[in-house]
C-alpha cells in the first residue's frame, strides 16, 4: 500500500505528524480509498479538546457517514477550512493540502505508541 | 435523451382548462400579507394531452418489481399478490371517514383486531399496536415505551446498544428517542461479539436493538443467551424486524426472550413499497411493557363489538393520527389469511432456500466473505475484484442496470468492503436466479476485459450516472427560466 513512512498512523485510518508541541492529523490514503467520494465533513472548532481514541468529528461520503477518531490527545489550535468547506480536497492530496486538524499535544508519548506505515498498512491490507 | 423537465416543456398559452372569473366576493387575503408573495410563481404552460405525455413518458422509466428482478438485499422486494390490491381497494375501505364512529365501521375493526392477533402469534409477543407508519417509527415507538417503563419505574438509563452490522436507523432512533447510541463489535463469523457486548453492560443501558437474522443474513444462534445478559442488567431486548421474511412461522422472538420488536408489514407481508410509502410498521411488546403502547388500540369487548380504545393511564400517547395506515393493515391482513399458517412458513423457508441458491450460484464469481448459515440474504464483496482491476461493486451494480436487473444493496453492512447485498426473495423463480448469477458472472469478466466500458455504465438509461457529490452538497431543486423571469407571465 506505501501509506508515507514520516507519519504515524491510527488503527482507525488517522495519520498523526508532530511539528514539536503540535501533531497535524488527517486521514489516509486508504481511508478515503474505502470512503469514496467526500460530501461533508464535520471539524471541531480551535480550542476544543480531544482525547485520543474519541470521536473528534464525522466526515460524511456518498456511502456512508463516518466517525473521526483521535490519534492523540491535546487542543485543537487550528482546522483546514479549506478542506472542510471542499472535503474532496483531502481525496486529491490526504497528506498534504488534505490534513484536517493541528492539536497542541498534551501526551506527547501518545505519538510515539501510534502504529508505523509498515504496520498500519499490514493491517489495513489485513482487514475485510 | 432524457425527457425535458416540465418546464422545458412550458409555451406560453397551453393550458388543460380555462377558469371563469370567480364569482365569490373576495374579503382580502386569507394570510398575512407579509407572508404572500407580491406577484404569483411563473408555473409552466403546458396542455393536459402535453402532461399526460410528460407523466407517461417519465413512467416508463421506471424500474419496479413489477417488470424485473429486484434482489435489493434487506429491502424484501417480494411480489404483491394483486388480490390484496383489490380487495384493499373496494370503496367499503377507501370511503370510509376517519373520524366514523366504530359501530360504522365494526368490518374494518374486527380486519385490524385479528392482524393483531395474528402478528402477536407470529412475534411471540402478547401486545400489539398498529400505529406505527414505517419500520423505522415502530424502532422509535418501542424506544419511547422502554423510556416510558423505565421513567415509571424512576430508573434513568440512557444507551441503547447496537452492534456494527445495524442499519443505520437504529442508531437514529436511539437518539431521536433520547438514549446515546453505543456500538457492539461483530465477531469473525460476523455475529455479535458477547465479550464486547458483556464489557458494555451495566445499569445505565435500556435495551439493545438486535436484527435477526442480521444483516450479513446470519441468525444471531446467541440470540437467547444475549436477551439473559440484557435483562440481568434490567435491560430490553428489541429486535428490529427487517429480517423477519427469513423466520415467519418458524422461530418466534418472544420466544428467545425478545421484549419488543416491528413487523415491516410493507416488506414482510407483501403491501407495495418503494418510493417513500406509504408503509406500516406495528410493533409487539411484552406484557410488562404492553400499558406504555401507544394509542388507539383495537379492542373486542365481551359482546363481541370492535372499539377503538383511545384512552389509557400509562400510555405514550399518539404516535400517528387516527387508527394508522389502515390501507397497508388490510393488505397485510389480507396476505396472512390467503397463505394461512404453513404458507407464512413456506414462504419464509423459500426465502432462505432462494438465496442459499443464489449465494452458491455466485460463489465462484465474487467472494463471499460470510458463509456461515445463509438465511433470505447473503453479501458479496467486489474487494479482490477492485484490487485486480479498479472496477468497485459500484460499477458492478449500474451495470446490473444494462441487462434490466436491480442492483443489489450496496456498500451496507459497513462492516463489508465493497459489499453487494442480495436477497432474491421467496417470489422469484430458479430461472431468475439462474439468469442473474449468469449476468454477474459475464459482467465480472467484463471488468476483466474491459474495465472502462464498465466505469460509463449504464449504458442504456437515459442518464448515466448522477453527480452524487453535488446532488448531496448543492440540493437547489428550483427551476430558473433561462431568461431570468422567474414571476408568472400573465
Amino acid at each position: 500500500m506505501g501509506s508515507p513512512n514520516n507519519l504515524k498512523y491510527a488503527a482507525t485510518h488517522e495519520w498523526c505528524r508532530a511539528e514539536g508541541e503540535t501533531a497535524v492529523v488527517g486521514i489516509s490514503q486508504h481511508a478515503v480509498d474505502l470512503l469514496h467520494d467526500l460530501v461533508y465533513l464535520d471539524l471541531p472548532a480551535p480550542g476544543t479538546v480531544v482525547a485520543a481514541g474519541k470521536q473528534f468529528g464525522e466526515v460524511e461520503s456518498v456511502k456512508a457517514v463516518s466517525e473521526l477518531i483521535a490519534p492523540v490527545s491535546g487542543t485543537v489550535t487550528e482546522r483546514n477550512e479549506a478542506v472542510a468547506a471542499a472535503p474532496e480536497k483531502i481525496s486529491a492530496d490526504p497528506y498534504g493540502a488534505g490534513w484536517l486538524i493541528k492539536v497542541r499535544v498534551s501526551n506527547p508519548a501518545e505519538v510515539a505508541g501510534l502504529l508505523d506505515a509498515a504496520a498500519y498498512d499490514a493491517q489495513a491490507s489485513g482487514e475485510h | 435523451m432524457p425527457e425535458p423537465s416540465i418546464f422545458e416543456k412550458s409555451q406560453r398559452g397551453q393550458r388543460g382548462v380555462t377558469f371563469p372569473p370567480s364569482d365569490v366576493p373576495s374579503h382580502g387575503p386569507v394570510f398575512p400579507v407579509n407572508l404572500l408573495r407580491s406577484r404569483p410563481p411563473r408555473l409552466p404552460q403546458v396542455s393536459e394531452q402535453g402532461v399526460v405525455r410528460h407523466i407517461t413518458i417519465l413512467s416508463k422509466g421506471n424500474f419496479s418489481i413489477d417488470a424485473n428482478f429486484y434482489p435489493l438485499g434487506s429491502c424484501t422486494m417480494k411480489h404483491n399478490p394483486r388480490i390484496n390490491e383489490q380487495a384493499a381497494g373496494r370503496a367499503d375501505f377507501t370511503e370510509m371517514h376517519p373520524y366514523q364512529f366504530d359501530e360504522d365501521c365494526q368490518g374494518t375493526l374486527e380486519i385490524l383486531w385479528r392482524l393483531q392477533e395474528m402478528l402477536k402469534e407470529i412475534t411471540g409477543l402478547p401486545a400489539v399496536s398498529l400505529q406505527p407508519a414505517a419500520g423505522a417509527h415502530g424502532e422509535l415507538t418501542a424506544l419511547l415505551v422502554f423510556a416510558a417503563y423505565f421513567r415509571d419505574r424512576g430508573e434513568k438509563r440512557t444507551k441503547i446498544l447496537i452492534p456494527d452490522s445495524a442499519h443505520g436507523t437504529n442508531p437514529a432512533s436511539a437518539h431521536v428517542a433520547g438514549f446515546a447510541a453505543v456500538e457492539v463489535k461483530s465477531n469473525a463469523d460476523g455475529l455479535v461479539d458477547l465479550d464486547d457486548l458483556r464489557s458494555k453492560l451495566d445499569g445505565s443501558v435500556a435495551g439493545m436493538m438486535l436484527t435477526n437474522p442480521n444483516t450479513l443474513g446470519l441468525f444471531e444462534t446467541n440470540v437467547s443467551e444475549i436477551a439473559k445478559m440484557l435483562h440481568a442488567v434490567g435491560a430490553k431486548l428489541y429486535i428490529d424486524g427487517a429480517n423477519l421474511n427469513a423466520i415467519m412461522g418458524v422461530t418466534r422472538p418472544g420466544d428467545w426472550g425478545a421484549d419488543a420488536m416491528h413487523v415491516n408489514a410493507h416488506k414482510t407481508l407483501a403491501t407495495p413499497h418503494g418510493g417513500g410509502g406509504p408503509g406500516a410498521g406495528p410493533i409487539g411488546v411484552a406484557a410488562d411493557l404492553a400499558p406504555y403502547l401507544p394509542l388507539p388500540v383495537v379492542e373486542r369487548e365481551g359482546s363481541g363489538r370492535f372499539v377503538l380504545k383511545a384512552s389509557s393511564e400509562k400510555s405514550i400517547g399518539r404516535v400517528r393520527g387516527f387508527a394508522g395506515q389502515i390501507g397497508v393493515l388490510i393488505r397485510a391482513y389480507l396476505y396472512l389469511r390467503s397463505l394461512g399458517p404453513k404458507g407464512v412458513r413456506s414462504a419464509a423457508e423459500n426465502a432462505v432456500l432462494n438465496a442459499r441458491y443464489l449465494q452458491k450460484a455466485c460463489g465462484d464469481i465474487l467472494e463471499s466473505p460470510y458463509n456461515g448459515n445463509t438465511m433470505h440474504e447473503f453479501v458479496l464483496s467486489a474487494r479482490k475484484l477492485q484490487a485486480e482491476t479498479g472496477i468497485r461493486a459500484l460499477d458492478l451494480a449500474k451495470r446490473l442496470i444494462d441487462h434490466g436487473l436491480h442492483p443489489p444493496t450496496i456498500y451496507f453492512p459497513l462492516v463489508v468492503e465493497e459489499a453487494l447485498m442480495i436477497e432474491p426473495t421467496e417470489t422469484e423463480r430458479r430461472r431468475t436466479l439462474d439468469e442473474f448469477a449468469r449476468v454477474l458472472g459475464e459482467i465480472v469478466a467484463e471488468a476483466r476485459a474491459n474495465p472502462d466500458r464498465l466505469r460509463e455504465a449504464p449504458l442504456s438509461t437515459p442518464i448515466s450516472r448522477p453527480d452524487e457529490v453535488r446532488a448531496a452538497r448543492e440540493p437547489d431543486l428550483r427551476y430558473r427560466w433561462p431568461d431570468g423571469d422567474q414571476a408568472a407571465e400573465d
